[in-house]
């Protein structure tokens, strides 16, 4: 037997806004991509010569690298915000019999984003 | 119950979605504003040289940017197939996982070759 199922219209995330919302925050994933691609230049110039890599950072100071970088920041931003919020509804931890409150987890979480940015730039541009 | 491999690939999915949240953001400001207007100061070209070509550096990089690759692909796959490409899921899915594996092997061939 088959069941008659309601088309679904290809504009149903237009309809509401928490499902525009949502397929913005699926589509921070091109972003997280394109970042991806950004560093495997990145890495083969500040590999290759001195040369290579000063043009490179030339490039990076051009309007064109600035809305880029401003937009992909965006974007990657909310994926950070909206992956972090998630992350103790799919972590559910236990301390003996008492579960872990959601906004420890979630603290625990921002705190170490925070420390992990620090240790990023600490690495990279020195102390 | 038959196999699948939707466990592994959703595992690759969050660790490359945990990978970008936690590290993107950071890089983002320090590529496209700290390093070109040297707001740090100099950082010398031999500084990042250097750090490119440790084995250790290597191998942590190659997983920033293997990972969110996965990421990209799992969560892009099913966003088109939301949006009204269900018709061509197989296409999607080989073009998107296609494309992670590709990103993978040249992240791989690039950190090797330098």
């Amino acid at each position: 037997m088959t069941t008659y199922r309601k088309p679904v219209s290809n504009t149903w995330w237009l309809e509401s806004k928490p499902y525009f919302f949502f397929v913005i925050r699926e589509f921070t994933s091109l972003f997280v991509a394109g970042y991806c691609l950004f560093l495997l230049v990145f890495i083969a110039k500040a590999g290759d010569s001195q040369e290579a890599y000063a043009t490179l950072i030339l490039s990076l100071k051009s309007p064109i690298s600035m809305v880029l970088h401003l937009i992909s920041f965006t974007f990657i931003l909310y994926h950070a915000i909206t992956w972090f919020n998630l992350t103790p509804k799919i972590m559910v931890l236990h301390l003996g019999e008492e579960r872990i409150p959601n906004a420890l987890i979630a603290g625990a979480v921002y705190l170490s984003w925070g420390v992990v940015s620090l240790i990023i730039s600490w690495l990279i541009l020195g102390g | 119950m038959s196999k699948s491999n939707e466990p592994v690939l959703w595992l690759l999915f969050s660790a490359g979605g945990m990978i970008s949240a936690m590290v993107f953001p950071m890089l983002l400001i320090i590529t496209g504003v700290i390093l070109p207007f040297e707001l740090a100061g100099e950082v010398t070209f031999e500084r990042i040289h250097n750090a490119v070509k440790n084995p250790v550096v290597k191998l942590v990089l190659f997983f920033v940017i293997a990972l969110p690759f996965f990421h990209w692909a799992h969560r892009f796959r099913f966003t088109l197939i939301d949006i009204g490409l269900k018709p061509i899921s197989f296409l999607i899915s080989l073009l998107c996982y296609g494309g992670a594996i590709t990103g993978t092997i040249v992240a791989a061939f690039i950190l090797w070759r330098i």
